[in-house]
């Protein structure tokens, strides 16, 4: 500990708020300058390191023994906080008590598991945008597609009864503005935790689920002794609450890539095969979860730095997927790449336990569009809406063209 | 699965004589950091990787397939700290016949040597229980080692079970009572005769677990005992001839690309996934460590060699999916649809 003080590094500090409405909106620059500035910046604000390059936030990720989520994946600290819900038995574990959950959901949302959900979202996704283009071909891309897909979709598959499904979006949207400082985007919430609260979690019960879907498979797994039964409707809560805006913000950013990008818009449609790595492209490019935090379980040393025991580790995953020293001209989007290995999911015994539903949704969508629309426009500025985790969209004005 | 059984070892019908060393193409390529004698006739194998390099995560019960120089492929349960990233720990005991892998490792196998892994894989997880009864029979104690750091970590009631035929031949059962005390009830039957096992797990418990692991007659008066215990209570991993993988494939193979129409020679030296993509293949992936799955790709013919931590053992016997981080191919050609 001595000998380690004695060479720490001293890092260099920023006083900038990465959660300020302006950042939020446009975090590139900021990105730009802690990644410039050394692997370590000591963000004075809220007395946090943060990392931004790739190499080293991906190695934050999957060292789950250094840097735990059980004291929480965002700013506040559960050892000296109390969060605003009961944790989260996933995000908010760590081992051994991230392992039974872990395995049960990784099961029941692995490619082999999903199969049968591609016929079905494939048929959706054509249904979709057959009505969308029947109304007509100027609208809102974030509403009637980003967020109309996966609100048809993944309901369903988990197993949600038809009513208050609008609670979704804006129940994620609290979670995730939850993860930074309590700033204005918090209290902007806060009238509404309690009713959106007990609406989700009533639909975490066994007997609001269907029997075929997700959720009853994580009762199932309860039954057989794998979960507890206090573990079971916390794990269905982690799908409701990590499993919509996520999906919508990835969508509608793959919908604002290809409406830039027409070019790129005319490949996907001669080869729609491309779909699943366009998507993970434009979650690399716009990293629609753009932080997690974590906290070290000792004193660490990240590149000389001194990360002491107990204290939060704030990691830009945006800025990691736009490394310069990992990515070929990162600010590019370009569904030829490889994306492989962008931290967009995470990685680690953490990365995103639905990340093959995610894929499999934008999947469905890209490949009904490419099939209907020959060109996507945008006819206005799309808006960004700030959200303390989330690069998330308030609106994405377009006009398509249907093909002949 | 522990793969550690006279039948396993008997059944492999390798020679020592005709070994010809030689580093095999695989899920990842380890090095052997120690080799140190734990029981008699069992040894324990530290494992690393040649760069220091992290290695894939794991959980109690896990176990890996090692993939010996002379291309014979056994399963060890994990036994080490998973707290440790950098490791991992195996024991393998000496069958007797003195062929096959175990006589490799134990008369062959040096420090410094390379040797194939692939998993981790579980099919034997601790499950969250308020009690825990583990039962061990001889070189079964592997998975239950971590199984009960685990239980108390948590500060889950536990006790141990652990039979032997020598006091002597018991691995880490010195390292167990030391930490231990007397929740570790060690049973060699020279000197205490069998396990009586319906006086020691008693009235069934809807609020405990029985984990077992040991050879074949040892599991099933384990389960002949718990019939009346609650479904689900009992787990259990068997010694097994049947899970063993063929060798490993030391030849190159050639992959066909079905859609692109290009076929692509996989060396040993290369994995499945880069060698589709040097032939121009657009193949998603992520962790590269078989265990996200993202790289699950459609097999249309040939049988793939599985080394993943992903699909379940009747997905893999299907043949229909592979994942090409770290699988491979188990004959001369494989058809994907790519």
């Amino acid at each position: 500990m001595t000998e380690a003080l004695e060479r720490a590094v001293v890092p260099p500090v920023s006083d900038a708020d990465p959660f300020a409405h302006e950042i939020l909106l446009d975090p590139e620059p900021l990105h730009q300058a802690l990644r410039e500035a050394g692997p370590v910046v000591y963000l004075s604000r809220y007395d946090v390191h943060a990392l931004a390059r790739y190499e080293h936030v991906h190695a934050a990720l999957v060292d789950w023994q250094k840097f735990e989520s059980g004291a929480g994946v965002g700013l506040a600290n559960f050892r000296h906080e109390k969060s605003w819900r009961p944790p989260s038995v996933l995000l908010e574990a760590d081992p051994p008590l991230h392992d039974a959950p872990r395995r049960v959901l990784r099961e029941i949302l692995a490619p082999p598991a999903l199969r049968r959900l591609r016929t079905t979202w494939g048929a959706l996704a054509e249904e979709l945008v057959d009505q969308v283009l029947a109304g007509g071909t100027e609208f809102d891309g974030l509403t009637a597609l980003a967020e109309a897909f996966p609100l048809r979709a993944f309901p369903d598959a988990v197993g949600l009864g038809p009513d208050g499904r609008e609670n979704l979006l804006p129940y994620g949207t609290m979670a995730f503005n939850s993860f930074g400082p309590r700033n204005d985007l918090v209290e902007a919430d806060a009238h509404r935790v309690a009713e959106l609260s007990v609406w989700v979690n009533a639909q975490c019960a066994r007997g609001a689920l269907s029997e075929d879907g997700f959720g009853a498979r994580i009762w199932a797994a309860a039954d057989r002794g794998d979960l507890t039964y206090e573990q079971a409707p916390l794990v269905v809560r982690s799908l409701l609450t990590a499993g919509v805006d996520t999906t919508v913000h990835g969508l509608a950013a793959c919908l604002y890539a290809f409406a830039t990008h027409p070019e790129e818009w005319q490949q996907l449609r001669e080869r729609p095969e491309m779909a699943r790595t366009a998507f993970d492209e434009a979650v690399r490019w716009q990293s629609p979860v753009q932080t997690f935090f974590r906290t070290a379980t000792t004193d660490v040393t990240i590149a000389g730095t001194l990360i002491p025991a107990d204290t939060k580790i704030l990691m830009f995953l945006g800025a990691a997927n736009r490394d310069p020293d990992r990515w070929h001209e990162p600010d590019h989007f370009d569904p030829y790449r490889d994306p492989s290995g962008h931290v967009g999911f995470g990685m680690g015994i953490h990365q995103c336990i639905g990340q093959h539903v995610a894929r499999l949704e934008a999947e469905a969508l890209l490949t009904a569009l490419a099939r209907r629309v020959k060109r996507i426009h945008l006819t206005g500025t799309p808006r960004r809406h700030p959200n303390n985790t989330l690069r998330s969209w308030a609106s994405l004005p377009v006009r398509v063209q249907p093909a002949a | 699965m522990v793969g550690t059984s006279a039948v396993a070892d008997a059944m492999s019908g390798v020679s020592a004589g005709q070994q010809t060393p030689l580093i095999v193409a695989n899920a990842a390529t380890l090095t052997v950091a120690a080799k140190d004698p734990v029981a008699e006739g069992v040894v324990s194998l530290t494992l690393a990787h040649p760069d220091g390099a992290r290695l894939p995560d794991w959980t109690p019960g896990s176990h890996i397939d090692l993939v010996l120089p002379d291309g014979t492929t056994r399963q060890y349960s994990l036994c080490g700290d998973r707290w440790d990233a950098h490791t991992y720990r195996i024991a393998v005991l000496r069958e007797p016949s003195g062929r096959g892998g175990s006589a490799y490792v134990h008369d062959r196998l040096s420090p410094g040597d390379r040797v194939g892994v692939g998993g981790p894989r579980n099919h034997f997880p601790l499950v969250p229980s308020e009690k825990y009864l583990f039962i061990a029979g001889g070189i079964g104690i592997t998975p239950l080692l971590p199984m009960v750091r685990q239980a108390e970590l948590l500060g889950t009631e536990w006790q141990l079970l652990y039979g032997g035929r020598t006091r002597a031949s018991m691995a880490f059962r010195e390292e167990l009572t030391a930490a231990y005390g007397e929740r570790v009830h060690v049973v060699p039957q020279d000197e205490l005769g069998l396990l009586d096992l319906a006086a020691w797990l008693g009235t069934p418990r809807a609020d405990t677990k029985v984990y077992c692991c040991g050879p074949a007659p040892l599991v099933a008066a384990v389960e002949r005992v718990c019939t009346p215990w609650p479904p689900y209570a009992l787990r259990v991993e068997r010694f097994t001839a049947t899970a063993q993988a063929a060798p490993v494939r030391e030849a190159p193979f050639e992959v066909e690309l079905r859609r692109t129409g290009r076929t692509v020679t996989v060396t040993p030296d290369v994995s499945v996934l880069d060698a589709v993509r040097s032939a121009g293949a657009d193949v998603l992936s992520s962790c590269e460590q078989g265990s996200c799955g993202t790289c699950m790709t459609p097999v249309l013919e040939g049988q793939p060699d599985h080394r993943d931590a992903v699909l379940a053992d009747h997905e893999r016997a299907a043949n229909d999916c592979m994942l090409l981080c770290v699988s491979r191919s188990c004959g001369d050609r494989l058809i994907l649809d790519l």
